[in-house]
């Protein structure tokens, strides 16, 4: 199975924090990866890296085969990878439907076609996904109402809404009702297969990213710590020593 | 839908007659279309998009003097005819006049967007407050420029021929140029908003990280919709370049605390973000500015000092944006999903 995200050897810090140190990862096409660690331990830093939030110290980040260390957050979203935050980010002050419907993928649209209103099947695919995600009853409340598990899901939704080739999710379940989270996990598996996105997670929820992942990476103090498939990472020593606080 | 026919009916109906039965008030209206004007643009990027220019001013008073000198450069030679010293007569055929000041309106709104994009792509990088002083040094710097340039006429701004024919013809005339640009201003803003370009503005003024991280062309939307809101502060800057037959650059053209912060005014009155609060708040600021200059000489910038701050800190949304959160259903906004709607 061919690369999609490769991480050559990524370092980045903030003053003297060492955020990543030297990490070397990637993310197969087609397939969900995990990322976990304790807190702190640079999972969303390496995100934020990928995404082009900020600039990384040395390394290599590829794209689908191109360097994307140096683009902008808006280019690297324009290709198809797209990211959700850990803080939610939906537009709080609109309806779920026109959250939805300022979510159509920009990149596959000329300017012209940015002047036109929104077709019927604009509409409908935004149902139809506020539907996948389970918020359809609540279409026509201001995003900013919802609870913030709710949001969790409207920004899953939005992020499908766009059409990426990639999704970079920043701990989907963390906020959600537990009874929920089951519900979750298949929305994923099948966002994964029904609709073919490349999903990299990163999950507190062991059970979540245990029954999610096909490959899963432990990061602990910004290092990689571990890698392989779920029930590997499970009994890896070094995995629950930093879990556990042996470090 | 017949209701809104109605509506519309009347309202077109009102701005047609307005001009003959109210004679007495006919430069009064006009002076309220362009309140409503550089309202309505100013919404398009301080309530749509949520960036507060306090520049646009910067855009009306250029928009002056491109359609000044488009009109005398049909005609004479520029430097000549604002030159201090020289006391040679200029007279305008109707032609030259009329010409003049067609391609001078025009070339000022093409002249005024041009200038938003260069200009756009030097502020956008800034947000926020930041954005509004950087717009309002734009537009202090672009007054004393000119007023210091003596081809353009320097400190003593430039004279325009006066109408050619009967002068209160004249008023009619300015009033349906300003009339027809608010019009046009407005159904332009009702489409703009509707389409998905308009989504984009929304959600760049929501959180424009966010947009950025979806992918959204946000530099790019920004520069469209500032350049689309100075054609229209353009042409309506053009038209006021010979509606006032005088203008210099400070006081008038790019009167910064004058009409520059009215429009600012207009909008937070009427409610910022939504289509109808500008043109409201600019009927409402406008009435509240005459009949208090009128009435309460002397105190008329105590008066509408307390109108900003009671606008600021009891009416944050403004007029329309109090209207939406207490009658919801007037605007078709739909809380109650379908199926509720059906079964209630």
């Amino acid at each position: 199975m061919s690369e999609i995200i490769q991480i050559q050897g990524v370092s980045k810090t903030f003053g003297g924090v060492v955020a990543n140190n030297n990490v070397t990862l990637s993310v197969n096409k087609g397939d969900i990866t995990g990322l976990i660690g304790p807190n702190g331990s640079g999972k969303t830093t390496l995100f934020n890296s990928i995404v082009g939030y900020h600039p990384i110290d040395s390394g290599s980040i590829q794209f689908e085969g191109r360097e994307i260390s140096r683009k902008s957050v808006q280019d690297i979203a324009r290709m198809g990878l797209i990211r959700t935050f850990q803080q939610t980010r939906i537009y709080g002050k609109m309806n779920c439907v026109k959250n939805m419907l300022i979510s159509l993928p920009h990149r596959k649209m000329s300017l012209l076609e940015s002047f036109k209103q929104n077709s019927e099947q604009d509409f409908e695919k935004a149902d139809r996904l506020l539907e996948f995600v389970g918020l359809y009853e609540k279409r026509y409340l201001n995003a900013g109402s919802l609870s913030f598990g709710q949001q969790k899901l409207l920004e899953f939704a939005m992020a499908l809404m766009n059409e990426p080739t990639a999704l970079l999710l920043d701990e989907p379940t963390a906020g959600i009702n537990p009874t929920l989270i089951n519900g979750l996990i298949d929305r994923l598996k099948r966002a994964n297969s029904e609709f073919g996105i490349t999903l990299f997670v990163i999950e507190h929820n062991m059970r979540v990213i245990m029954n999610l992942a096909d490959r899963i990476y432990c990061l602990a103090h910004g290092e990689l710590l571990a890698e392989g498939r779920p029930e590997e990472i499970q009994n890896n020593q070094k995995v629950i020593d930093a879990y556990l606080g042996e470090h | 839908m017949s209701k809104r026919f109605v509506f519309y009916g009347v309202l077109i109906a009102f701005i047609l007659i307005a001009p003959f039965i109210l004679p007495d008030f006919k430069t009064q209206l006009a002076t309220l279309w362009l309140m409503i004007i550089v309202a309505i643009t100013w919404d398009m990027t301080g309530g749509q998009m949520g960036y507060n220019s306090l520049g646009n001013i910067f855009f009306y008073g250029t928009g002056m003097y491109v359609a000044a000198i488009i009109a005398i450069a049909i005609a004479f030679d520029v430097g000549e005819y604002t030159n201090a010293f020289s006391d040679t007569i200029y007279k305008f055929t109707d032609t030259q006049y009329f010409l003049g000041a067609a391609l001078g309106v025009l070339g000022a709104g093409v002249f005024c967007a041009l200038c938003a994009l260069i200009i756009g792509y030097i502020t956008f990088g800034l947000r926020g407050p930041y954005f509004a002083i950087g717009t309002l040094g734009v537009a202090i710097a672009g007054g004393e420029l000119v007023s210091n340039w003596d081809w353009v006429g320097g400190g003593q701004g430039i004279s325009l021929p006066v109408y050619p024919y009967d002068l209160e013809g004249g008023k009619v005339f300015f009033y349906f140029l300003f009339a027809g640009t608010g019009v046009a201003a407005f159904v332009f803003a009702k489409w703009l908003y509707s389409t998905r370009f308009g989504a984009a503005l929304n959600a760049i003024r929501d959180d424009e990280e966010k947009a950025e991280a979806m992918g959204l062309h946000t530099m790019r939307y920004k520069l469209i919709a500032w350049s689309l809101s100075a054609f229209f502060v353009g042409i309506a800057g053009g038209i006021s370049a010979f509606q006032l037959i005088h203008f210099e650059p400070l006081e008038t053209a790019y009167q910064t605390i004058n009409l520059g912060i009215f429009m600012v005014v207009c909008v937070l009155l009427g409610g910022k973000g939504t289509l109808w609060g500008p043109v409201v708040g600019a009927i409402v600021f406008h009435l509240f500015k005459e009949v208090t200059w009128n009435y309460f000489l002397g105190w008329q910038w105590v008066a509408l000092g307390t109108l900003i701050v009671v606008t600021v800190v009891y009416f944050r949304d403004g007029i329309m944006g109090w209207l939406v959160r207490v009658r919801p259903e007037w605007f078709g906004i739909r809380v109650e999903s379908r199926e509720r709607e059906a079964t209630s």
